[in-house]
């Protein structure tokens, strides 16, 4: 199994490391069994994710499709956040070994679950925008 | 960068002096052992030779009982698969093993159990040693095999195989063990400690890749498994490994050199390294300390997830290997791990360091300050670590 050298990359100086004090939006996803958690907080301002830091536990395409997710949000509108698919954050990544595609998936999930708890925090139901 | 190799227990460096003793057979001698010309002669001459002296060092009386194959594999699954369908013909059809063995052995049960085969698998317990009073309550009438590996490939755990093999020829049942591990580092005698059938191979001991051999027992009822031409007596088809037999044979033979007074420094590394290690909260070391190989490092850190360190060391210059689920391809993390006891997130974490000859007090200071600092990096980016240590301050 061979990682891409923006997997490397990502994984070795990984971006938006860390936690946002009184975040606007906090999502945890995945399970210590499986051996993956991502928590992705959001700062949220004029619609705008202004900030977004995460924590990863889990292996080095775990790491890296964090990175790289928060990378892809980071100054962009709430609904550019949730269009964002596990697709594109693998090729921004220039692929993954297919045993890892499910971490790109989670690193998706980070970010609807962040949002998701912005909305409620709002008092706005997310079932409906999020999904 | 400096850079250390410590994951022998996957591979090791070809030797030189190995290689020095190889390469007449792949050059000059190139000749088909099975020929009658004087090229195919001189290698028939090498490979009896080393078959001999082989034998000699296991501790074998004939030289016919090694049979060459290509690697612990093959071995293995020609030992239990040829065993059991020799035995299934005198209603025989119960194996037992254990539950941590090389999936070379588990994956061979499992083929097995799908042809109507019954498995006990023994359990290792916390400390990943199988208890020979295990093995005697585990005997029936219909017992076909017991197969347990001598030492585990990844916690390092020496099995205490005499013990095994006299309750199994007390009980007339025949006993293989999987030695890929534990060859060149454990004294083995076949005879002495009552071994029928035992698995080997060249590159675990500065050997090339691609040579092993299965020690049978004269009399043991096997099967061939790799049929066609009458090489091996008849039992294993195909042209041999010439080459690779003169490495396998030196490789041994170098590695028994010396064996106790390299044990001896080996051990001492292991053990100043598990215990500097130790100091690193939540952490432990995984199967029994003293019943150990002495260049095997096994343990577990909290909070972090093996294949995260073991990118990380290598960003270090640091070649090790890991049980975790990730490294192991499927979603589960290793059964050696589990069947230790460890629960999942915690097996996750595993880092496993083999060391060789080559290993030096050196690599071993700069193991002990690189570990410790790239699981605090982790850990300081690890949810998981931020729950435990939220519980701790509950619980106080």
């Amino acid at each position: 199994m061979v990682y891409s050298e923006k997997v490397i990359d990502h994984f070795a100086n990984p971006r938006n490391v860390g936690e946002i004090e009184n975040a606007d939006g906090i999502g945890e996803v995945g399970n210590s069994k499986c051996g993956d958690i991502m928590k992705m907080y959001i700062k949220v301002e004029d619609n705008t994710i202004a900030d977004v830091k995460f924590k990863t536990f889990g292996c080095g395409a775990a790491i890296a499709t964090s990175s790289m997710a928060t990378e892809l949000i980071k100054g962009k509108t709430i609904d550019d956040a949730l269009q964002l698919t596990n697709k594109a954050v693998m090729e921004a990544l220039d692929g993954l070994p297919p045993v890892k595609v499910h971490c790109s998936v989670l690193a998706e999930e980070a970010i609807k679950a962040a949002v998701s708890d912005y909305y409620k925090k709002q008092g706005v139901d997310p079932e409906v925008i999020v999904g | 960068m400096r850079e250390i190799y410590a994951d022998n227990s996957a591979t090791t460096k070809l030797s030189p002096v190995v290689l020095e003793k190889m390469l007449p057979y792949l050059t000059e001698v190139y000749g088909n052992p099975s020929s009658i010309y004087r090229i195919g002669g001189k290698a028939r001459e090498a490979l009896d030779q080393a078959r001999e002296n082989i034998a000699k060092n296991l501790g074998a009386q004939r030289a016919n009982e090694i049979y060459f194959t290509s690697g612990g594999s093959e071995s293995d699954n020609w030992a239990i698969k040829g065993v059991a369908h020799a035995m299934k013909k005198k209603g025989k059809t119960h194996i037992i093993t254990s539950k941590f063995e090389h999936h070379a052995v588990l994956h061979t049960c499992e083929a097995l159990e799908k042809e109507g085969f019954e498995i006990t698998y023994l359990d290792v317990y916390e400390n990943g040693l199988v208890k020979p009073e295990d093995v005697a309550a585990a005997i029936r009438e219909d017992t076909a095999l017991v197969s347990v590996m001598y030492a585990n490939n990844e916690i390092g755990t020496i099995q205490p195989i005499p013990e095994i093999g006299k309750i199994c020829r007390e009980r007339g049942v025949i006993f293989h063990t999987d030695a890929v591990q534990a060859a060149g580092y454990v004294r083995i005698n076949v005879e002495e400690q009552h071994i029928d059938l035992l698995s080997m191979t060249a590159h675990k001991l500065h050997g090339p890749k691609g040579c092993g051999l299965l020690y049978v027992r004269r009399g043991v009822p096997i099967e061939t498994l790799i049929h066609g031409g009458a090489q091996e007596r008849g039992r294993r088809a195909g042209t041999e490994n010439v080459a690779g037999v003169i490495g396998l044979d030196a490789a041994l033979e170098l590695a028994l050199d010396g064996m106790e007074e390299r044990n001896k420094r080996l051990s001492s590394l292991r053990d100043r390294l598990m215990d500097e290690l130790l100091k690193i909260e939540r952490s432990r070391v995984n199967g029994d300390r003293v019943h150990r190989l002495p260049n095997n490092v096994n343990m577990c850190f909290e909070g972090i997830e093996g294949e995260s360190l073991l990118l990380r060391l290598d960003m270090n210059g640091i070649s090790a290997s890991s049980g975790s689920a990730c490294t192991s391809g499927s979603l589960d993390p290793s059964h050696v791990l589990l069947a230790i006891g460890l629960p999942h997130e915690i097996a996750h974490g595993s880092m496993r360091l083999s060391f060789s000859e080559e290993t030096t007090d050196e690599d071993i200071d700069v193991i002990a300050a690189v570990v410790p600092e790239v699981v605090q990096y982790l850990r300081n980016m690890s949810p998981l670590w931020e729950d435990i240590k939220k519980n701790e301050r509950k619980g106080q």
